[in-house]
């Protein structure tokens, strides 16, 4: 591997000081598995590497009814995917942090790194986009806050810029009436990237029958995931059965914009989104039932 | 650029420290400087699970951790599994089911069926194979590794 120095940030304004200094010459260090292997294969360069571990805000994973959850950019997955109250209160966040790799790459890997990543497939970034997640990102002597849905803009690009780096991820408490999915397809059980990916949430009304508002978004058929606001729009004050499902689905089919490569074609892909989104939504409004 | 750090961390109970450079990964530290050859380099990018080792218990690709990252931390790899001159019930199971041909991705299967064993004593056949599906053996077709470790824990 190429050779660089290793500091570990003792706190966010001291990564993100850090980083400006280095003039895009500095990278950070979450869970590795993704900047490990670009750096091996000299897809990356860099003279510094930030690990952000030690810093708590970065670790942390907490849940208050009030204030929702903080997901530390840095928390691995097998701890959310174990925390209680992710289990209880976020079971659409559970569907993605468990299937990103296998096991050993579960103990390292975070969903902040999935996200800076910015891989058009990336398993969890559609899981926070519909539970409306928030981005907050550390600068020297300030902080911003972007929606998830606006943080990836090209192919391995994000929003961040120079001497930024991702903190946090916020969710907001759940609604009364809410639930969440998201569902893959791959070719095998399990240790695969996303052919097509859609996350779908709702909230019911009080009677649990119609819909109040609706988020639906997709991986691997874009440039970067996909908000689709029209096709979460498109079911407020709808019945939620399968009929205003597949009127979502199709809207959904519509916004999707896939390439054809080796895992699958265009249309292929446009046919799973139907699919997927039919089933994504069905389980969310399962879960909002419960 | 090239200086070395000094690392002090706990490898299967023995506190000690090592001399690596910041770029040189857990793999290579162990492999490398510390002599610990049971963790195998096979794809050296996350994908195999021959270099597979427990890090404060938790289950990695030491290939994807830096070897500066085992500071303060407590790693466990094959060589820390026997004790006593006893081997560990799922390195004898390994033996008496044939888990094994070439035996390069022993040790991480090792590494991988004993964190499973540690989460969860009893576990089903699918939930043995959903554990084990980032280690990759290309001898066996795994029948014989998932039998091994249904009947480890049986017997642990």
């Amino acid at each position: 591997m190429q050779p660089f120095r290793y500091i570990r940030a003792h706190n966010a304004e001291h990564a993100a000081t850090l980083l400006q200094q280095q003039d895009g010459r500095a990278r950070i260090l979450a869970g590795g598995t993704d900047l490990i292997v670009a750096l091996r294969e000299h897809r990356i360069e860099a003279d510094l590497v930030i690990d952000v571990k030690g810093i708590p805000e970065v670790e942390e994973l907490s849940f208050s009814p009030g204030e929702g959850l903080r997901i530390g950019a840095a928390a691995p997955c097998h701890r959310i995917y174990r925390h209680a109250d992710v289990l209880h209160h976020y079971p659409g966040i559970i569907d993605a942090a468990s299937l990103i790799g296998g096991i050993q790459i579960q103990g390292r890997a975070s969903l902040g790194g999935n996200l800076c990543n910015a891989s058009p497939a990336a398993d969890s970034i559609p899981a926070l986009i519909v539970h409306s997640a928030i981005c907050e990102i550390a600068l020297p002597q300030s902080r911003r806050r972007v929606p998830v849905e606006e943080f990836c803009v090209a192919p391995g690009k994000t929003v961040l810029g120079r001497g930024e780096f991702l903190a946090s991820l916020h969710l907001p408490p759940p609604p009364p009436g809410f639930g969440a999915a998201y569902l893959r397809f791959i070719p095998r059980n399990e240790m695969d990237i996303a052919v097509v990916g859609v996350g779908a949430s709702v909230q019911l009304d009080a009677e649990r029958r119609h819909i109040r508002s609706a988020r639906i978004a997709l991986a691997a058929v874009a440039p970067t995931p996909l908000f689709v606001q029209e096709a979460g729009d498109a079911l407020i004050g709808a019945e939620a059965n399968e009929e205003a499902f597949a009127r979502a689905a199709e809207i959904a089919r519509a916004a999707a914009r896939p390439i054809s490569d080796m895992r699958g074609t265009a249309e292929f892909r446009r046919h799973l989104v139907g699919v997927l989104t039919q089933r994504a939504l069905a389980k969310a409004v399962e879960r909002a039932n419960k | 650029m090239k200086s070395k750090v000094i690392v002090a961390t706990t490898i299967n109970g023995e506190e000690l420290e090592f001399l690596c450079e910041p770029r040189q990964s857990l793999l290579e530290v162990l492999r490398d400087v510390l002599g610990l050859t049971g963790a195998k380099e096979g794809c050296n990018n996350g994908n195999c699970g021959a270099c597979n080792v427990l890090l404060d218990g938790v289950l990695v690709n030491s290939c994807l951790v830096l070897g500066v990252e085992a500071e303060g931390r407590t790693v466990e790899t094959v060589e820390g599994m026997a004790s006593g001159g006893q081997l560990h019930p799922l390195q004898q199971k390994f033996l008496e089911h044939a888990a094994l041909q070439c035996g390069i991705c022993t040790p991480g299967f090792l590494l991988a069926a004993k964190s499973l064993l540690d989460h969860n004593p009893d576990p089903t056949e699918a939930e043995v194979r959903h554990w084990l599906a980032g280690n990759l053996c290309r001898c066996t077709g795994y029948d014989k590794i998932v039998r091994a470790v249904l009947d480890a824990a049986d017997t642990v």
